[in-house]
């Protein structure tokens, strides 16, 4: 039996992934009556505090490492068709704008690892994709990617996941413009500018479907694997807070009100570095504490978009004036979503 | 048979690395393994992802770590 369960995946992937998702299903309805049912044998009064944050942490964590999991490995089959030589043969020698967009869109589905940035920046603009439209792959690919949407989803709603996109998306696409129409090729490192030109070629030897599903397994191996403590951190802040902390906490210096908030949030999230996950407890924290949405957003897109790290190595692709460039742009965009948000919502 | 990692230094790069030689040692293949991590020399051999792995010359893997198998299979081929 287990041994069938073991090459099922291999044998027949389309037999795999319908009972796969059949059994996420299931699953997935099954947890709120087994939070209840659990907390009900556990002795605590299910109407105290403790009694709910308990149900909370027994609901919402299962229900995000679910949630995360399916996202990670149906992501993972998808990234298997935008390789990143695919994704720069779509974007070379295309003009700004429509590039711009494009960029920032694939930026989502390309598989991305921060340690890559450099590489796959050289790799760009070597096969002649603007310099714009680099940058707008940049911003987008390590911002808005399926851990951050999916976390939001799960934890906060399809409001903000869908906003988080629209908004960073939006910031990719006119950083990368604004860049592309400050005309800076003269403030790359003069190796990078001299490196002899390629033609963007992608090796178009198609995948089985059954190495796709792989690709979802290694996928989740790699990302849940990495992630699962920051949410499980995330979700016990959020149990924990459930009624304890005052609700206004945080919200005289981080509320609606304070409008250096969100400059604030963002010049103390620009040197700081962490993914998608990392920033997620302190999200749940901030927001249950009453400090603004658009202020937190802006604090989170400011973490994963901008890095003190990041920025170092691209030092050596990039005179400081680029970089200066680089930063100041994303950081405005960032700003203004969180001055917005703040104000419509 | 000569392994080189091609990477700026990252956590995969160095899970690559260590995982190309415990399976050579295990399986007793004799190899020289090196890393490469000038940024320069890494775009030199055309790849966009890293970690890289060149084979004797050739790249035969970029982006993420390689699976169990697949290494295995590149030093089957030298024995």
């Amino acid at each position: 039996m287990s041994e069938l369960a073991l090459t099922l995946p291999r044998r027949n992937p389309r037999a795999f992934l319908l009972l796969a998702a059949i059994g996420w299903l299931l699953l997935y309805q099954a947890l709120l009556p087994a939070a209840k049912a659990l907390v009900r044998v556990l002795p605590v009064d299910p109407a105290s505090h403790l009694g709910g944050a308990l149900e909370f942490f027994l609901y919402d964590t299962p229900k995000v490492l679910l949630l995360l999991t399916a996202i990670v490995f149906v992501m993972g089959m998808v990234n298997s068709y935008f390789t990143p030589e695919r994704t720069r043969a779509l974007l070379a020698g295309r003009t700004e704008g429509v590039a711009n967009v494009m960029a920032a869109s694939l930026g989502i589905v390309t598989p991305f690892c921060s340690c890559s940035a450099v590489p796959l920046f050289i790799g760009f603009v070597q096969a002649g994709v603007p310099l714009g439209v680099t940058f707008s792959f940049l911003i987008s690919a390590p911002m808005v990617n399926e851990v951050a949407l999916t976390l939001l989803f799960a934890m906060f709603g399809w409001k903000v996941a869908l906003l988080y996109m629209g908004l960073g998306l939006s910031v990719a696409i006119v950083a990368g413009w604004i860049i592309g129409r400050l005309k800076m090729e003269a403030y790359l490192e003069d190796w990078v500018r001299d490196m002899p030109r390629v033609h963007a070629t992608a090796d178009d030897t198609p995948l089985a479907l059954a190495e796709r599903v792989d690709a979802g397994f290694a996928s989740v191996r790699e990302i849940v694997g990495k992630v699962w403590p920051y949410i499980l951190v995330g979700i016990a802040i959020g149990a924990g807070i459930h009624g304890w902390v005052p609700e206004d906490f945080m919200a005289s210096f981080m509320g609606r009100q304070a409008w250096w908030s969100v400059p604030l949030a963002v010049l103390i999230g620009v040197p700081m570095y962490s993914n998608a996950a990392g920033v997620i407890p302190i999200v749940q924290a901030l927001l249950a504490k009453g400090a603004a949405l658009g202020t937190v957003l802006a604090f989170m897109m400011s973490v994963i978009a901008l890095s003190l790290p990041e920025m170092v190595i691209l030092r050596k692709v990039l005179k400081l004036r680029l970089i200066a460039t680089f930063v100041g742009v994303v950081a405005s965009g960032i700003l203004l979503v969180g001055y917005v948000f703040n104000a419509v919502l | 048979m000569d392994i080189k990692v091609l990477g700026t230094g990252c956590a995969n790069c160095k899970a690559t690395i260590a995982l190309i030689d415990q399976i050579a040692k295990t399986r007793g293949v004799s190899i020289t393994l090196e890393k490469v991590e000038e940024l320069r020399d890494i775009m030199g051999y055309g790849v966009m992802s890293t970690p890289g792995v060149v084979i004797d010359g050739k790249v035969v893997h970029a982006g993420g770590v390689p699976s169990r198998d697949k290494i295995q299979q590149w030093l089957a081929g030298a024995a």
